[in-house]
């Protein structure tokens, strides 16, 4: 399984790279991209709106389902990957680079609750038993 | 969980597996997407050894299908030939839809779905002891199916099995032959042209990997959905079921109404009104349809007194469709609202098949 480490991750599926310059950038993961297989439709949130950590704000879809994905923290959507609207299949070419929006955070205090690369493979495991 | 004689090689080639109805079955080999195109540009190939072939032979055999099918086995005059036809229970509710092969007067073979099976079984047995007793109904579970399809399908089967080609290349749609080990239909459930190959199951990994050898793609049931669905064939279980009566479920076609001949449901047929039919739909704003999505027309008060039955993305339209239970008031052409994801969303109703032959009808 595809985690690499420089990344923060949630139970969700999700996974938050934190910029140097404050920003989170958003996607989901190798995993969710995996067991959802060939992607069809994605819907961005808009720039502007206000996020709380753990609300609805992005549906991705695939052949198979649709999946919700939440925010990882709270925050102002600043930047959306628009691009993937007419694309989604670049969600299962490279899910890392196929990020869906980025926040600035409210606050700081959110990102403790968000987990390592080596959590997220136990939260992985335990999906499997 | 049950398994198909192919299952090893399914995982050999990097099938993810699912539970589909008690059986684990290949859902794709890595791209459900690519495995769709493939079918309808070239060839692929779909394991559906775990739908149930069951040969009933005796003398009546033919007496006993006209009073246990919807559709006339009268129909069928020349040996191969078959019928696609639904079994219904005395309140006109279809127990199943199969297809059957006529071929002599005292053996015909049905093809019945994966997830029915058992059911079907004791049903038929029971009917037989009621109705035509003394006939031998063998369910066939030493055979294995494989359904190649595509443009190229046909020249590919006849590619790896030599000799096939003179013996089925005036097989016409709907017919069926054997030729040494192999029963050989030309029928699908796709929307292409093709076969579907039963055979011993000890002999299906040797034609599978002969297949693969000559460019045939291995296709799992996640494609099969995608390509029935453009080509607006029903799914047991999701357009059909006890419930609902085939003259609800576009399948009015397959009924035989016209002559003299009973037949289990026929009656209930008769006296019960049509109220509804499936019709296709195509979203006209950004989503994906999806089954049990609630669809408001314009002809009732009510709001929501339609259903999707089955719905997601067409690979071949870049769009999504649905097949859904509405009104028998609604036209082709309208513009229908769908209760999408708590969003109303736009869909056109039209006519279905969506795609015959890899081309749009829409």
């Amino acid at each position: 399984m595809n985690i690499p480490t420089h990344l923060k991750y949630t139970k969700s599926h999700e996974w938050i790279r934190l910029e140097e310059d404050g920003t989170a950038t958003i996607g989901i993961t190798h995993h969710a991209q995996d067991l959802l297989g060939d992607m069809v439709f994605v819907e961005i949130p808009q720039v502007g709106r206000q996020l709380k950590q753990g609300e609805e704000c992005a549906v991705v879809e695939s052949v198979k389902a649709a999946a919700d994905v939440y925010a990882p923290i709270s925050g102002e959507v600043i930047a959306t990957n628009s691009e993937l609207e007419s694309a989604p299949e670049k969600i299962n070419q490279d899910t890392y680079l196929a990020w869906l929006y980025k926040l600035k955070p409210s606050t700081t205090d959110d990102l403790s609750k968000l987990l390592d690369a080596t959590e997220y493979q136990k939260v992985l495991e335990n999906e499997t038993h | 969980m049950k398994t198909t004689s192919l299952n090893r090689i399914h995982r050999i080639m990097n099938a993810k597996m699912v539970n589909f109805g008690g059986w684990e079955m290949p859902i794709h080999y890595g791209s459900q997407l690519d495995e769709h195109h493939k079918v309808r540009s070239n060839a692929g190939m779909f394991d559906v050894s775990h739908m149930l072939t069951v040969d009933i032979k005796g003398e009546g055999v033919r007496d006993f299908l006209r009073l246990l099918v919807a559709n006339n086995v009268d129909k069928l005059t020349q040996p191969g030939k078959a019928l696609y036809t639904c079994m219904l229970n005395p309140r006109g509710g279809i127990i199943d839809d199969l297809i059957i092969y006529f071929l002599s007067e005292s053996w015909f073979r049905m093809v019945v779905n994966a997830g029915t099976a058992d059911k079907d079984m004791l049903w038929v047995q029971a009917r037989s002891d009621e109705l035509v007793p003394g006939l031998e109904i063998t369910p066939r579970r030493d055979l294995a199916m494989i359904a190649v399809q595509g443009p190229n399908a046909r020249a590919k089967v006849w590619q790896v099995i030599s000799g096939a080609h003179a013996a089925t290349e005036n097989l016409k749609f709907f017919q069926a032959t054997t030729f040494n080990k192999y029963f050989i239909a030309r029928t699908g459930y796709t929307g292409e042209d093709g076969f579907e190959i039963i055979l011993p199951a000890s002999d299906a990994t040797d034609l599978w990997d002969a297949l693969h050898a000559v460019g045939v793609a291995p296709a799992g049931l996640g494609a099969r959905d995608t390509l029935r669905l453009e080509a607006g064939m029903n799914l047991y279980g999701q357009d059909m079921d006890e419930t609902t009566s085939p003259l609800e479920s576009g399948l009015t076609w397959t009924v035989d109404l016209k002559s003299e001949r009973n037949f289990i449901g026929k009656r209930a047929l008769l006296e019960t009104p049509v109220k509804n039919q499936l019709f296709g739909l195509l979203l006209l704003d950004r989503g994906v349809l999806r089954s049990h999505q609630k669809v408001s027309t314009q002809h009732s008060k009510e709001r929501d007194e339609g259903e999707i039955t089955s719905g997601g993305f067409s690979p071949t339209l870049n769009a999504s469709i649905a097949l859904a239970r509405l009104p028998l008031q609604v036209s082709a052409g309208e513009e229908v609202q769908v209760l999408v994801r708590n969003k109303m969303l736009r869909a056109r109703v039209l006519k279905y098949p969506f795609v015959r032959n890899g081309k749009s009808l829409i």
